[in-house]
Order: C-alpha cells, then sequence, then structure tokens
C-alpha cells in the first residue's frame, strides 16, 4: 500500500473516531440491551435465542424419539404438557408429524442458520477485521427484531389446536396448501409461512451488513489475504445467503397466493375431501425446484460458518498455521459456487427428467472434492502440531469426524441409481445429521466455548465442557450411525409407527436404542446450559487473550466497550496464522504485531516487505 | 408421594452435582493448574480420541456383521442386483476413506498433544500434497459417476414395448390399481370423474376402459417386464418397493412412472428368505399426512402362467358396477354390454 493511500485512510480513521466520540453518551437499559444497535449485544441476543430454540427443537426430537423407541410406552405422564395430543397414552399421529416439521424448520433455520451465522457473523466480523461496529448498526438491530418476531409467530403455532405445519420442514405442496389434506395445512402453515418469510427479510438484512461491512471496514493492512478464515466463511455464507433466501421467499409467496387466492402455481388436478378442485395446469415440482434451490445452499450457510470457526480453532490449538490457507479459501469459494447447481439432487425420484438426474448426479459428486481437500487441510493441521485441548478443541476435531462420516455417505446418496433405494430412508437421516447437523451444531458449541471469554469476560468451566463434548460426540455417533442400517433396510423416513409392515418389522431394538442414545445425549446438553448460565455470572475471570491467538478480537479490552477498541483501532501486519513460526520467541505472533519488530522470524519473502513496511 | 421422592432425589443430585464442580475448580487453584498451559486432563482427552475410534470401529464390524441379514433384504429385480452391487463397492471405498482419515485425525491429538518442550512444525502449505489429495477424489468419484450414469440410463430407460403395464393412483391413504384387461390399453381418466366408486376417475367415454379392472393386490409375471403408471389423486405420495429397488413419487397433475423385472416369484422368495409368510410390500415415502405410515399394498409375483390365469378371471370395473354404464356413450354402448 502507498504512502498517500496510508494517510487518506488514517484521515477516515481519525473522521471515524471524531463522529464515534460525539455519539457517545450514556445509553439507557432499553438501548443497551434490548434494542440495542452494538453488533455485540446483538450477537448475544441471537445466542441465546438460538438456544432456547435448540432446547425446544432438541426436546421435540426426545419426544417423537419416544415414539419411535418405545412404540409401547405409556405416555400419559405427558399429559399435562402436550395436552390432547396424547391420546390413549399414545403420541397422536398428526402431532408426531408436527413434531417431525417443527423439528426440522427449528433446527435448520432458528438454531443453525438464525443461532450460528446471527450469534458469530455479528460478534466476529468487527471484532476479527478492525471495526467499531457493523455497517449499519440500525439494520443490524433490525435483523434481530425481525428475527424475534418470526420466532414469536413460530411459537405462538406451536399452540394452535389445529396443531403447527405438520408437512414436513419441506412443506412440498399441495400437502401444505390444502387444509383439507391435514390439520396443519390450516392456521398452523400460515404462520409458518409468515414468520418464514419475516425470517428471511431478518436473515438478509444481516447479510447484507456483514458483506458491507467485511468490504468495506476492514482495519489497515487487512487485505482479503490476510483474513482469518472465519471472516471467509461468514463473508462467502452471507452471499450465499443473500442470493438463494429471496428464491425461497418466491416459493412461499407463490404457496400463499395458491392457499389464498385461488391461484394453481403448484396445484393441479386435485380431488380431495369428496370433491374435485378447480385448480388445473401447476406443478408440484415446480415448488420442490424453488424450494431446494435455497434448501441445498441453505446446508452451506449453515456449515460453512462452523467450518470458519473450525478453522480458527483447529489452528489456535494445534499451534500451527492452518494447512493450506488459500485452498481452504478456494475451497469456500468452489463449494459455495457449486451449492448453487446441485439442487435437484433432492428430486432424483420426482418423475424429473432422467437427464437431468445424470447432470445433477454429476455436479453432486464434483462438490465432494473440495470437501476433501478441507477435510485433509484440517487433518494436515493437526499432524506435528503441539496440540492444547480446550473444549473448543475438541468440538473442532468432533466437527471434522462428523464432517467426514457424513460426508462420505454424500457420495452414495448423490449417485441417483443409489438414491433410488435410499431416497427418503433413515440412510439419508443419518446422512444429513451427520454432516450438517451435529457437524454445525459442533462448530457452534466449539465457537461459543471459544469466544465465551471475549463475549462476557469470563471462562465457562472446562472439566463441565469437557464432559459436555465427550457425551455429545460419544452420543451423536450412537444415535446416527445406526441410522444406516435402518435406512439401508428400507425404513422410511416420517413414519409414525413400522408395525404394519413385514419389511419394516425389524430393528425394533436398534430404534430403541437410538432412542436411549438420543436422551441421554440430550441430557448432556443441559450440562452445557446450566455452565453457559452459571459462567455468564460466576465464571472464572478471563485474561485477556486466554487462547494465545493471534487475531485481532484478543487485543480488545477483556470486558469489551462500545466501539471495540479503547483509542486507535490497530492496523495489521501478517496473516493470522503465524503460530509456532521458526526462531520466534513465543509460539504465536498476533496480526498487530509489525513484521519490522520481528526480524528473527521473518521468512525471506517477509524479510523484503519489511523494507517498506509502514508502522502507524 | 412417589413423584416428591422422586423430584427430591433428582434436586438432591443435582445439588451434590454442583458441590463437585465447586470443589473441583478450587482444587485446581489450590494445585496452581490454571496458571499452567495444561492441566493432566490434556492427556485424558488426547488419549480419549484413539480409544474412541477403535472402540467404536470394533462396534462398527462386530454389528455390520451381525445384523447382516436384517439390512438390505435380497434384490428380487433385475436392475437391483446391479444397484446392489454398485452400492457394496462405494460402500467398501467410502469404509476404506472412512477408516484412512479417522485413523490419522484420531491418531494426531494423541501423538502430537501439548509438551512445554516441543514446538509445533511450522508447516503452512505444501502444493504437491495438496494437488494429489485433489486429484485421488476427482479420479475417484469419476470413476463412480461413470458407473452410476451407466446404471442409472438403463434403470430409467423407457419400458420395453411387451412391458405388462398397470396404473397405480395414490391416495389419502391407501393405493388404488388399475390394469388395462384384455385390449391391453388403459381407458383414459378425468379427475373431475372421480367419485366414491369410480376412485380413478376412470372416463367411459373411451372405449378402452370396459375391461379395466381393479384388483386388492398387485399381480405380476416373473421375469417380464412390469411398467408401473404412476399418479396421485389428492397430495404427493411415493411408489417403493423395497425389494425391487424401485421408488418413484406420485403427483398429483403429472403422471411418473417406471419399470423393472421381477426374478423371484413370492413363493421362490418364502424360501429364499426362509419365512413362509413372506410377502412383497409397498409403502409410501413422501409425506402425505395423517396416515402416511399406514399406505401398504401388496404385491404377488407370479409364475408366467399362473399370472395369465389370474389376469383371466379378474371382473372388470363394469361388470361389478353397472351403474356407470350410464356414463358410456350411446353409440358404444353396445360394446361395453359385451
Amino acid at each position: 500500500m502507498s504512502s498517500i493511500a496510508i494517510e487518506l485512510e488514517k484521515s477516515k480513521v481519525h473522521d471515524h473516531e471524531h463522529e464515534h466520540e460525539h455519539e457517545h453518551h450514556e445509553l439507557n437499559f432499553i438501548q443497551k440491551y434490548i434494542f440495542s444497535e452494538d453488533h455485540k449485544v446483538i450477537s448475544k441476543q441471537f445466542l441465546i435465542s438460538g438456544l432456547i430454540w435448540a432446547l425446544i427443537g432438541g426436546s421435540f426430537s426426545i419426544l417423537f424419539r419416544l415414539q419411535l423407541g418405545f412404540p409401547d410406552a405409556n405416555l400419559e405422564w405427558l399429559k399435562p404438557i402436550l395436552g390432547e395430543w396424547i391420546q390413549n397414552g399414545k403420541l397422536d399421529p398428526s402431532f408426531y408429524l408436527a413434531l417431525v416439521t417443527m423439528h426440522g424448520t427449528i433446527m435448520v433455520f432458528f438454531v443453525l442458520t438464525a443461532g450460528l451465522s446471527g450469534t458469530f457473523s455479528n460478534f466476529l466480523i468487527p471484532l476479527q477485521i478492525g471495526a467499531r461496529d457493523m455497517a449499519s448498526g440500525f439494520l443490524n438491530m433490525l435483523s434481530y427484531w425481525f428475527f424475534f418476531a418470526s420466532s414469536l409467530l413460530m411459537f405462538v403455532s406451536l399452540f394452535l389446536e389445529t396443531g403447527p405445519a405438520s408437512g414436513g420442514w419441506v412443506i412440498y405442496p399441495p400437502l401444505s396448501a390444502l387444509p383439507q389434506a391435514m390439520s396443519g395445512s390450516g392456521l398452523g402453515m400460515t404462520l409458518w409461512l409468515c414468520s418464514m418469510a419475516i425470517f428471511i427479510i431478518s436473515s438478509l438484512l444481516g447479510s447484507i451488513n456483514y458483506i458491507t461491512t467485511i468490504i468495506n471496514m476492514r482495519t489497515r493492512g487487512l487485505s482479503f489475504t490476510r483474513l482469518p478464515l472465519t471472516i471467509w466463511a461468514f463473508f462467502v455464507t452471507a452471499i450465499i445467503g443473500v442470493l438463494s433466501f429471496p428464491v425461497l421467499f418466491s416459493a412461499a409467496l407463490l404457496l400463499v397466493f395458491d392457499r389464498s387466492f385461488g391461484t394453481s402455481f403448484y396445484l393441479s388436478e386435485i380431488y380431495i375431501g369428496g370433491e374435485a378442485l378447480h385448480n388445473m395446469g401447476g406443478s408440484p415440482i415446480l415448488f420442490q425446484h424453488l424450494f431446494w434451490f435455497l434448501g441445498h445452499p441453505e446446508v452451506y450457510i449453515v456449515l460453512l460458518p462452523a467450518l470458519g470457526i473450525t478453522s480458527e480453532i483447529i489452528a489456535t490449538n494445534s499451534r500451527k498455521p492452518i494447512f493450506g490457507y488459500r485452498a481452504m479459501i478456494g475451497s469456500i469459494l468452489g463449494i459455495a459456487f457449486l451449492s448453487f447447481i446441485v439442487w435437484a439432487h433432492h428430486m432424483f425420484v420426482t418423475g424429473m427428467n432422467p437427464f437431468l438426474g445424470s447432470v445433477f448426479m454429476f455436479l453432486t459428486l464434483i462438490i465432494a472434492v473440495p470437501s476433501a481437500v478441507k477435510g485433509f487441510n484440517y487433518i494436515a493441521t493437526l499432524w506435528r502440531g503441539n496440540i492444547v485441548f480446550t473444549p473448543a478443541m475438541l468440538f473442532s476435531i468432533g466437527l471434522v469426524s462428523l464432517f467426514i462420516s457424513g460426508g462420505l455417505t454424500g457420495i452414495i446418496l448423490g449417485n441417483s441409481a443409489l438414491d433410488i433405494q435410499l431416497h427418503d430412508t433413515y440412510y439419508v437421516v443419518a446422512h444429513f445429521h451427520l454432516v450438517m447437523g451435529s457437524a454445525s451444531f459442533f462448530g457452534f458449541m466449539a465457537g461459543v466455548y471459544h469466544w465465551f471469554p471475549k463475549m462476557f469476560g469470563r471462562m465457562l468451566d472446562e472439566r463441565l465442557g469437557y464432559f459436555h463434548f465427550w457425551m455429545t460426540f460419544i452420543g451423536v455417533y450412537l444415535v446416527f450411525f445406526p441410522m444406516h442400517y435402518i435406512g439401508i433396510a428400507g425404513f422410511p423416513r416420517r413414519y409414525y409407527s413400522f408395525t404394519s409392515y413385514d419389511a419394516f418389522s425389524t430393528f425394533s431394538d436398534l430404534n430403541m436404542f437410538i432412542s436411549a442414545a438420543a436422551i441421554i445425549t440430550f441430557s448432556a446438553q443441559l450440562v452445557f446450559g446450566f455452565n453457559f448460565f452459571y459462567s455468564i455470572f460466576k465464571g472464572r475471570k478471563s485474561t485477556q487473550n486466554p487462547w494465545r491467538s493471534n487475531t485481532l478480537e484478543w487485543t480488545t479490552p477483556v470486558n469489551v466497550g462500545h466501539g471495540n477498541w479503547v483509542g486507535e483501532i490497530p492496523s495489521v501486519y501478517r496473516w493470522p496464522y503465524d503460530y509456532s513460526k521458526p526462531g520466534a520467541s513465543d509460539d504465536f505472533i498476533p496480526q498487530h504485531i509489525p513484521l519490522t519488530s520481528t526480524p528473527e522470524s521473518n521468512l525471506p519473502h517477509e524479510i523484503e516487505e519489511a523494507k517498506t513496511e509502514v508502522v502507524q | 408421594m412417589n413423584t416428591f421422592i422422586i423430584s427430591a432425589a433428582v434436586v438432591l443430585l443435582l445439588v451434590i452435582f454442583f458441590l463437585l464442580m465447586r470443589v473441583g475448580s478450587l482444587l485446581s487453584i489450590l494445585k496452581g493448574s490454571y496458571s499452567k498451559r495444561v492441566g493432566s486432563s490434556n492427556s485424558i482427552n488426547a488419549a480419549m480420541f484413539p480409544i474412541f475410534f477403535v472402540v467404536g470401529l470394533a462396534l462398527i464390524f462386530w454389528y455390520s456383521g451381525k445384523a447382516s441379514e436384517f439390512y438390505l433384504p435380497k434384490s428380487a429385480s433385475e436392475h437391483g442386483i446391479i444397484t446392489d452391487n454398485l452400492f457394496w463397492l462405494i460402500t467398501a471405498i467410502i469404509m476404506i476413506a472412512f477408516i484412512f482419515t479417522n485413523t490419522m485425525l484420531f491418531y494426531f491429538p494423541y501423538k502430537y498433544q501439548f509438551n512445554e518442550n516441543r514446538k509445533a512444525f511450522f508447516y503452512p502449505d505444501n502444493h504437491k500434497l495438496e494437488i494429489i489429495w485433489t486429484i485421488i477424489p476427482a479420479i475417484v468419484l469419476t470413476v463412480l459417476v461413470i458407473f452410476g450414469y451407466k446404471t442409472w440410463t438403463d434403470i430409467t430407460a423407457p419400458a420395453p414395448k411387451d412391458a405388462i403395464v398397470l396404473e397405480i393412483t395414490g391416495k389419502q391413504f391407501n393405493w388404488i390399481v388399475r390394469y388395462p384387461g384384455k385390449d391391453g390399453k388403459l381407458g383414459t381418466y378425468n379427475y373431475k370423474l372421480i367419485d366414491a366408486t369410480n376412485e380413478v376417475g376412470i372416463d367411459f367415454s373411451d372405449k378402452s376402459s370396459f375391461d379395466d379392472f381393479l384388483p386388492r393386490e398387485i399381480h405380476i409375471p416373473k421375469g417380464r417386464p412390469v411398467q408401473f403408471k404412476i399418479r396421485a389423486r389428492d397430495v404427493l405420495h411415493s411408489v417403493f418397493l423395497p425389494h425391487f429397488r424401485q421408488k418413484m413419487d406420485a403427483v398429483p397433475g403429472m403422471p411418473t412412472t417406471f419399470w423393472f423385472t421381477p426374478i423371484y416369484t413370492t413363493d421362490e422368495m418364502k424360501s429364499i428368505t426362509g419365512k413362509s409368510d413372506f410377502k412383497y410390500e409397498l409403502a409410501c415415502t413422501e409425506v402425505c399426512g395423517k396416515g402416511h405410515f399406514g399406505m401398504k399394498f401388496l404385491l404377488v409375483v407370479d409364475e408366467p402362467e399362473d399370472f395369465e390365469k389370474w389376469y383371466g378371471t379378474q371382473e372388470a370395473f363394469l361388470k361389478k358396477n353397472p351403474d356407470y354404464l350410464a356414463n358410456v356413450p350411446l353409440e358404444i354402448k353396445s360394446l361395453a354390454i359385451k
């Protein structure tokens, strides 16, 4: 960078600080903690909302696992909570579908999209790129409150007499379009659609903000090739979101038209409830195309932030640079691009033209290549490291394992010829719960353990963290690995009971085992919940840089105030992964340390750079 | 009273648990482990990874052997044998990749756990290595795509001309099957003609519909290609024949189809599986409402001559329900009565 440009930058920063001083006046409670425009408060709002949703979504899975694992058990004791949904000591089959649907919706959108991206994009983008806040604090605040409104609608729908939306989280019409097809397609579905429309607005407001902030507000010296991989992941995730969520919005809008205004976008030649409907010429397959055009990128909206978080944590705790930094960026970009052109692999058996099936099989299997690169790079980062097992590190290693295990079965499911048998069976359930659900959840947890000290100025209890990790890691494998066997045997998803089929009459013992494992795994999350809330108030006080990490957020005070840095924002002089550099006295060199002050450890090309380095 | 005792016990347990945690933290402070880079738990965690992997892998192999008779039922269709082989081939490949990568992933944490006197190896990249592990998966995947493509195009190719044709319609919550009768042609239909008896909306102004019959279970002959024409009346359903490795969604307004060749009769399957009550089953695999899990339909594979016999004895819908003769246009009524 030329010195003139630096001067300009500098004056800009001074202007900004000038403004900042003007802004600084005492905020009242509501401005500070509720309608806050501070990215750190907003991220905590997303985090706590996400955790509450995770508890609700998780407990739903326990309820339907009770039905699947112990079909003969008497559930009368749940009557005080579930009321009429328990009939003669059994879960109502309609309610079973409602649970499955809500579990999916909540986990995918409210926990792993809003909870994960909302928390960490908001928290880390300004802190890691050296900005005082997001580009627009107001839009950021709106993003949270739209999410809150959307959560509220979804939550209200749980208490409807006709039940919440029940046609699966993919809400395929005509089932979701016709209230006479199932009770959940009445008011429950209306609320689902309204809630999701508002959710999409929230997501777009957030994403636009993340993109703008990352492009425009990086501190001096922080070029794109020096960005931590977390920021790269959040950046690309936000771009995917901006491009794909509007398509879901349009799909939902057309469904609203079909439901309420008599149009026929998705409906054709239907005879239901004793009458032939007037709708002609629509196509339910159109909805599936539109839905999965978001739905598949959504997988990566959920997964990429988790992978970014993991990259950062694995490098920090292996005390080693992330292996193949540029390849990691390349694979993030490759995965993001490919994620837009593989959607129809969810639709191999919908009656779509078989030739399209071949094309999508080919494109789908290509995505395994950048994914494999990421897996290998994580492993290579661990190799000859000096590994510190913080709970965050454990969850990150767990993520890599789940990502590999779940990703490999994608090679089978992406093969259209094999998908014929496995489509909509438990094999699919096992696959996506490992690669997307659990892996992203592990990324989420890793992030919470790693950045908790920065968020609250206190540490989470480590031993509870270890307990939480091992229970969850072992538990997740015990729950989802056996589902492969059940899936290969052909057991379909979303079945209330298998007893009427001879073909699906086996494996009742394995289903019981899975349910027991799920209950234990879920209980272990309560330990985390306790640790989280207890440590906010009573945890051990954190030091400024507890993990000896390189990135900028650890140069802020322990309890970060509004504006993040007291005084000037630090400049960046190096990439974020200078761990265990030969010649250096310590095993990390933070990004804000100039090359000129570390002549003992500079690499040949850095010695050249150091000659022209201007230290602010 | 019982509830009270249980809740008291739970509360007590939680209190003990909490006290243990506090005592643990105090002990750590006393021992000074917070001031050290890592505590003793670091080596425990490091060792847990390989232990977890070895035990887990042993369990996988043990259970895969033990339960092998329960998963993947024997294929009863021609293409099913090919897809099964492909499935096991790819499973073997991914198991190798699974074991190879996880071995490293779980061994490295143990081997390279923190040691105060060691420094990690600064190793930011190695282009040769990265190219190798980009190209190898790419080649393996290309080969798998080619296998998959070949199989997929064979399975989804148009049904042979001599295929037995039948129509299956999904509705909440059962299936309706229609055969074309002796003329080998299914009559046309119109969803607006559906009523409680004419459940698939057969149009009796088309004379090929006169001999269509709607049996209570599907019969198909062994060794001949069979084509299913698939429709749905209300919402999405999906026809799944687990033993024949076939599945296709039933879509309102958009007819779909699949075909396959059965290779074992129901009786042969009885002796193959050792179950005297073996039956081929058809299930719904696209969520379609409250009764989704109960949409079972039975299918029988006969020897060709038994199939012909069965086919000949089926009574046409119009014969069983003469009221519908009123819907037949006058000029062809004579054909219908015959």
